[in-house]
C-alpha cells in the first residue's frame, strides 16, 4: 500500500483516539469513546500489517495470536477489586514493548544516526524503567510475600540511585556518538540493565497508599516510552497516541499529590509510613466507643440521611456488594443516600468509584469529596467503610500530624459516625486518627462485609 | 535521520501533549480507573512500531525480538481495551422509577 494512503489512514485511526477520550469525560459516553478508540487501534493495526514496507507477516501474525490469547482471558477473568494490579501489569507489559522495540530496530540496523540512536536510548530507558516499576507496584498491590507493601528504605538509596541514572546517562550518550561500534552494543545492553534495576529502585520505597500517585506516573511513562519509539521508527501515530497518555498520567499524578497535599518529590522519595509510629502529638485521647449492629440498626432506622464513605478496606474485604444492598434498604426506608469518594481512597485513582459501579450504585449517586463536605454538618449518620487517613480531622486541626494539610471527607462533622474496622489498630501509615475516638463514632469492629450483612439482617429482621 | 522530520515530528508531540492535557483535564474523578486503563491501551500503539519492526525485511534475531514486542504490546491492547469496556459497562444511571 502506498506510504501516503498509510499515513491518511494513521490520521483518522488518531482523531479516534482523541474523540475517544473526549467521549470519556462523561459516564453515559465513555463506553462509546472506549470502543471509538479501540476501533482506531484496529484499523491502524490492519492498515500496517497491509503496508508495502511489511515483507513478512509470520512473526506478526503469531505475535498478534500469542498477545490475544494472553490478554483476553485476563481481561475477562479479572476481579473488579484487582483493576489495579491488572492496570500495573499491562502498564508493565507496553513498557516493555518499547525496550524490545527499540532493541529490535537497533539490532536491525546498527548504521543510525546519533539523533536516531538518542530516540532508541530514550526508547529502551523509559520502556525499561516503566516495565520494571509496574512489576513492582503490581507485586505490592497483589501483596507477593517477596515483596513488603511498606517502603522498603536502605541507607544510601538516594546515592545508589542518583549513580545507577548517571551511568544509564553516560552509557547512552556514549552509544549515541558512535552507535555503530561494536562496543556500543555493550553500551546499549548495559544501559537496558540498569534502566530495569532503576525501575526497581523507583518504586521499592513507596508505601501501598501512594500506589495511586506510582500508578498514575507509571501510565504517564508508558505513553512517553511509546512516543519515543514513534520517534525511532519514525512514525507519528506513535508520537501523538503516546503523548496523549503521557499528558493524562501526569495529570492524575498531579491530581493524586494535590489530594495527598504532598508534592510528587515527597511521594516518591520520602518513604511516607516507613515509621511505625506517627510524629507529633496527637489530639486524640478517649476511649473508642464500640456499637453491636442492633444499637446501629436503631441509628439507621431513625436516621433521614447517610453518606457512606468507602476505603481500601471495603476492597480489601470485597464489601462494595453489601454496601449497595444496606444502601438501597435504606432508600426503601426513605432515607437519603449518597457515597462519598475521596480522589486518593483505594490504590489507584478512581477504584472505589469502580467497585461501587460493580455492585450497580448508580453513578449520580457517587459524590466527591468537595460537593459532599458542605452536606455533611446536616447528614444524620456517616459510614465510614476501612477508611482511614482520607477521614482523619488531624489533617485538618494538628499541625503535627504527618497528612496535616490533606484535604479529607469531613465525616466528623455528621451527627453520628459509624465506623468500620477491622482491629484497634491504626491504619496503614501508623498514624492517630482521632476520629475514632471522638463523641460522636462508633465503632463497629470486624471484617466490613459481615459488618454490613449483619446490618442488612437486623432490617430483614424488624 | 533527517533533522527536518525531527524538528516536524516534535512539533507533532509538543501539539498533541497540549491536546491531551486539555482533554484529559475535564474527565471527572469517577472515572478515573477506566480513563487509565483506556489510556493505558492507547500506549499499546507501540504495537504499530513492533509490527513495522516484525515484518521489515532483517535479519532473523531483530525480527524475533520484535515478535516479542508484538506479543507482549498486543496484550497490552487487547487487555486494555478489554477490561476498560468491561468497567465502563457498569457505570449506570440510577433508574427512574417504574422502570425497573
Amino acid at each position: 500500500m502506498e506510504q501516503n494512503i498509510v499515513n491518511l489512514i494513521y490520521l483518522g485511526c488518531a482523531f479516534c483516539f482523541i474523540f475517544g477520550l473526549k467521549l470519556l469525560s462523561s459516564p453515559a459516553t465513555a463506553r462509546r469513546g472506549n470502543l471509538i478508540s479501540a476501533l482506531g487501534m484496529l484499523v491502524a493495526v490492519v492498515a500496517t500489517i497491509w503496508d508495502g514496507d511489511v515483507i513478512s507477516r509470520e512473526f506478526i501474525v503469531a505475535g498478534l495470536i500469542v498477545g490475544t490469547a494472553i490478554g483476553i482471558p485476563a481481561a475477562l477473568k479479572v476481579k473488579m477489586t484487582s483493576i489495579p494490579e491488572m492496570v500495573a501489569l499491562l502498564n508493565g507489559s507496553g513498557g516493555i514493548a518499547s525496550l524490545f522495540l527499540g532493541w529490535s530496530a537497533y539490532n536491525a540496523n546498527i548504521n543510525i544516526s546519533p539523533i536516531l540512536a538518542f530516540t532508541v536510548f530514550l526508547s529502551v530507558l523509559i520502556g525499561g524503567i516503566t516495565f520494571s516499576g509496574s512489576f513492582i507496584a503490581w507485586g505490592k498491590l497483589k501483596g507477593v510475600n517477596w515483596l513488603s507493601d511498606r517502603p522498603t528504605l536502605f541507607k544510601g538509596q538516594k546515592i545508589v540511585n542518583a549513580i545507577l541514572l548517571a551511568s544509564a546517562l553516560i552509557l547512552g550518550a556514549l552509544y549515541c556518538i558512535a552507535p555503530a561500534l561494536p562496543i556500543s552494543y555493550y553500551f546499549f545492553i548495559a544501559f537496558a540493565l540498569i534502566s530495569l534495576a532503576l525501575g526497581v529502585l523507583a518504586v521499592i520505597p513507596i508505601g501501598g497508599a501512594d500506589m495511586p500517585v506510582v500508578i498514575s506516573l507509571l501510565n504517564s511513562y508508558s505513553g512517553l516510552a511509546a512516543c519515543a519509539a514513534g520517534f525511532v521508527v519514525n512514525n507519528m501515530l506513535l508520537i501523538v497516541a503516546g503523548s496523549l497518555v503521557g499528558a493524562s498520567g501526569i495529570i492524575l499524578t498531579t491530581i493524586m499529590c494535590k489530594a495527598m497535599n504532598r508534592s510528587l518529590v515527597n511521594v516518591l522519595f520520602s518513604g511516607f509510613g516507613s515509621e511505625s509510629a506517627a510524629v507529633g502529638t496527637s489530639s486524640s485521647q478517649g476511649e473508642m466507643k464500640a456499637m453491636s449492629a442492633k444499637d446501629a440498626y436503631y441509628i439507621l432506622e431513625a436516621a433521614e440521611s447517610v453518606v457512606f464513605v468507602p476505603g481500601y478496606g471495603m476492597a480489601v474485604a470485597q464489601a462494595q456488594h453489601a454496601v449497595k444492598e444496606l444502601g438501597e434498604i435504606l432508600e426503601k426506608n426513605g432515607v437519603e443516600v449518597k457515597y462519598a469518594v475521596h480522589p486518593v481512597a483505594g490504590r489507584m485513582p478512581g477504584h472505589m468509584n469502580v467497585l461501587l459501579a460493580e455492585a450497580n450504585v448508580p453513578y449520580d449517586q457517587l459524590v466527591e469529596m468537595e460537593d459532599i463536605n458542605p452536606s455533611l454538618p446536616s447528614t444524620d449518620v456517616c459510614i465510614v467503610i476501612g477508611a482511614n487517613d482520607t477521614v482523619n480531622p488531624d489533617a485538618r486541626n494538628n499541625e503535627g500530624s504527618p497528612i496535616y494539610g490533606m484535604p479529607i471527607v469531613n465525616v466528623d462533622y455528621a451527627r453520628t459516625v459509624f465506623a468500620l474496622k477491622r482491629g484497634r489498630g491504626k491504619g496503614f501509615a501508623g498514624i492517630e486518627n482521632p476520629l475514632f475516638t471522638n463523641d460522636n463514632t462508633r465503632m463497629l469492629f470486624g471484617d466490613a462485609k459481615a459488618t454490613m450483612n449483619s446490618l442488612i439482617a437486623e432490617f430483614k429482621d424488624n | 535521520m533527517d533533522t527536518t522530520i525531527m524538528i516536524y515530528l516534535c512539533f507533532i508531540l509538543v501539539l498533541s501533549i497540549c491536546l491531551g492535557f486539555e482533554l484529559i483535564r475535564k474527565v471527572p474523578a469517577t472515572l478515573h480507573t477506566p480513563l487509565m486503563s483506556g489510556s493505558n491501551a492507547i500506549s499499546g500503539i507501540v504495537l504499530v512500531g513492533a509490527i513495522i519492526a516484525a515484518g521489515m525485511d532483517a535479519t532473523i534475531i531483530s525480527r524475533s525480538i520484535a515478535f516479542c514486542a508484538v506479543v507482549f504490546a498486543t496484550i497490552n491492547v487487547v487487555g486494555g481495551y478489554l477490561v476498560t469496556n468491561r468497567m465502563l459497562a457498569m457505570f449506570k444511571k440510577k433508574k427512574v422509577e417504574g422502570d425497573r
